[in-house]
């Protein structure tokens, strides 16, 4: 997969702000998963990159999320009743990134836990164990925008915030598809179009797509608006099946997405 | 962090991107109430004829023998507790705002039921989240809660009390949010909100402050209140903290002791003082009264207690159960459970002059102390 790698001030090669087009092979749609730090996170992680995922958010839990719905809730429970701290999701990382060493890998977590670890120190930790870039769910745009992360807007986002949001997001603006929590929904939002056009209007970030996608149909509507997509939810789920069910399941998305028509 | 909302280091907006447009309305909403006399006027006239203010100012004379020990009894508030000037305050607020649904949370069910009150009284559409512990030990309040038109939603997960109901409400907010105003029940929560209810529960403060003067001629030596999330603490701690002689103290519950044992951490979406880990991750607060069983504060109260302009002790559930039953007994006012641990610390003091937040009335309590 043809990536952009560069050498950062410390020496280090990573991907450029997880800036990632396929080009040749897959008609340039991204697909992004979610999975949440665990024992078989960085196996879990290969299956999914082997199903034709592009990039793998790794969820550092935390006791109180607020913008999860039940499932990554639930799972968060859990890998905190494992022992998934900090110390031990980093490691995680480090695994999944010896297993998947080219894939961006985005950890994806809560203030509380950067307020903890130090937030410098965080930043710098979670890149030397092989991060691309990060996502803080409670820490808008604006805020603390000396840490480089990828930024999240909504559906309710002024298209003022749109601007600053794209500004200081690192590589590309994550969509939060509809206003509500992570989680399943029987439909794709329908206020997915609409934010995707204020976005392009501000930014030529890519844009990818999150929240309430499950479905290869849902797959396909998304990443037929956006440039990529992000499904979390229902990989956590399917990622208990085993690695198997979510490689089958991650290629399901794949096909799904790559079957979207170009817009000329 | 951002300029707005924060108390030292304390405060700040940490909050999924979703909820700041609501949370900039809402500010921008709350500038706009703070200077329109006719906001004042209104929660004046409320505060007046609906809730029962001003309450009274009882010198607790059997309870507390060596001093001179006052009560503002914020237990005779229309529903039994200091909940209701915040919840007219921003019932009145999500009108202005044009909201016509109103979530909150609740721990004992006081807030609860002061919003399910004043979403009658407005007739807003009401979802109050309850942890199901919280469900089980303050009954009562449950049945009033759906008396007066509320759906309360069990929350039967984590420990089951208030940690995971306000989790719960701001999660249905970010669903919600154009519809609905979230009225958060302390001075807890993202900015603008600590600001707002401290601003709404300092009328206790005003008022206790010229009743004090009345009755002894001089301010106290001391204010004492309990502190769960901190707005009756914040709240009569205004009339006083730019008196630098005056004490203000804060009794948390000995296992829910936020200020005393915990540790700078973010949790419903202001960094504030929290039982909490290393790691970030949250603990678990233990308390008899649901009201304290909170492992959080209120920013401006960690910041209080950095600056030393207010202090924080502890009181066990022991401790407050006796408490509960002497002033019952001795002064025939039956406290919450909450402003007892108020109450215990306050007949320690040295100080002669005291002024107690009696912060709401017992009756919630009943079963819970009946069978200890």
């Amino acid at each position: 997969m043809p990536t952009t790698l560069e050498l950062d001030d410390t020496g280090q090669i990573h991907t450029r702000g997880c800036r990632l087009r396929i080009d040749s092979v897959n008609g340039g749609k991204t697909l992004a998963v979610y999975l949440m730090s665990g024992a078989t996170t960085p196996e879990l992680a290969a299956a999914a990159v082997e199903g034709g995922a592009d990039l793998v958010e790794l969820g550092f839990p935390f006791s109180d999320p607020l913008a999860d719905g039940p499932v990554i809730r639930r799972a968060a429970e859990r890998a905190l009743a494992e022992g998934m701290r900090t110390r031990a999701c980093l490691a995680c990382l480090a695994r999944t990134r010896e297993l998947v060493p080219d894939t961006p890998l985005v950890p994806m977590t809560y203030a509380a836990l950067l307020e903890a670890y130090g937030w410098e120190r965080f930043a710098a930790d979670v890149r030397a164990a092989g991060a691309t870039s990060l996502i803080v769910a409670d820490l808008p745009a604006g805020e603390r925008p000396e840490l480089r992360r990828i930024q999240l807007v909504a559906p309710t986002s002024t298209d003022e915030r749109l601007r600053v949001a794209a500004e200081q997001s690192d590589g590309w603006l994550y969509l939060v598809t509809l206003t509500g929590t992570t989680g399943a929904r029987t439909d794709l939002s329908p206020a997915l179009a609409g934010l995707v056009a204020r976005a392009r209007a501000v930014t030529d970030l890519p844009l990818y797509a999150g929240f309430g996608i499950s479905t290869p149909g849902h797959a396909q509507a998304a990443a037929q608006l956006a440039d990529g997509i992000v499904v979390g939810s229902r990989v956590v789920e399917v990622a208990d099946e085993g690695p198997d069910a979510l490689r089958a399941y991650v290629r399901s998305l794949r096909e799904a997405v790559d079957a979207v028509v170009p817009a000329s | 962090m951002t300029s707005t909302g924060l108390y030292g280091t304390y405060g700040g907006r940490y909050v999924p991107e979703t909820l700041v447009p609501a949370l900039d309305e809402l500010e921008a909403g709350w500038r706009n109430a703070q200077a329109d006399g006719s906001f004042r006027a209104e929660l004046d006239a409320l505060g007046r004829t609906f809730a029962g203010r001003p309450t009274p100012l009882t010198r607790a004379e059997r309870f507390a023998p060596g001093q001179r020990l006052y009560l503002k009894r914020e237990d005779l508030l229309h529903t039994g507790a200091h909940k209701l000037n915040n919840a007219l305050g921003q019932a009145v607020l999500a009108r202005r705002l044009g909201k016509r649904r109103i979530v909150a949370e609740t721990g004992a069910g006081q807030h609860g039921v002061a919003t399910a009150t004043v979403c009658a009284r407005f007739g807003f559409e009401c979802v109050i989240y309850m942890g199901e512990e919280d469900m089980r030990r303050q009954r009562p309040n449950v049945e009033r809660m759906e008396l007066l038109g509320a759906e309360v939603r069990p929350v039967g997960f984590g420990t089951r009390t208030l940690k995971e109901a306000t989790s719960e409400a701001i999660r249905d907010w970010i669903t919600n949010v154009e519809t609905t105003h979230y009225l958060i029940g302390s001075c807890v929560g993202p900015a603008p909100y600590p600001e707002i209810v401290r601003e709404l529960q300092s009328v206790i403060g005003r008022e206790a402050r010229a009743q004090f003067e009345e009755a002894e001629g001089r301010l106290p030596e001391i204010v004492v209140a309990c502190v769960g999330g901190g707005s009756n603490a914040i709240g009569i701690f205004a009339g006083f903290v730019d008196e630098p002689a005056v004490r203000l103290l804060g009794v948390e519950a000995a296992d829910a002791a936020s200020l005393s044992t915990g540790r700078a951490a973010v949790l419903h979406g202001a960094r504030s003082s929290v039982l909490a880990d290393e790691d970030g991750q949250i603990a678990d607060a233990h308390s008899i009264s649901a009201g304290l069983d909170y492992p959080g504060v209120g920013p401006e109260h960690a910041w209080l207690r950095d600056t030393g302009r207010a202090e924080y002790v502890r009181a066990t559930d022991q401790e407050a159960l006796a408490a509960f039953r002497d002033l019952t007994r001795l002064e025939g006012i039956i406290p919450a459970l909450e402003p007892a641990h108020a109450l215990a610390r306050a007949r320690d003091l040295e100080e002669d002059l005291i002024l107690v937040c009696l912060s709401g009335r017992g009756d919630k309590d009943l079963a819970e102390v009946l069978s200890h």
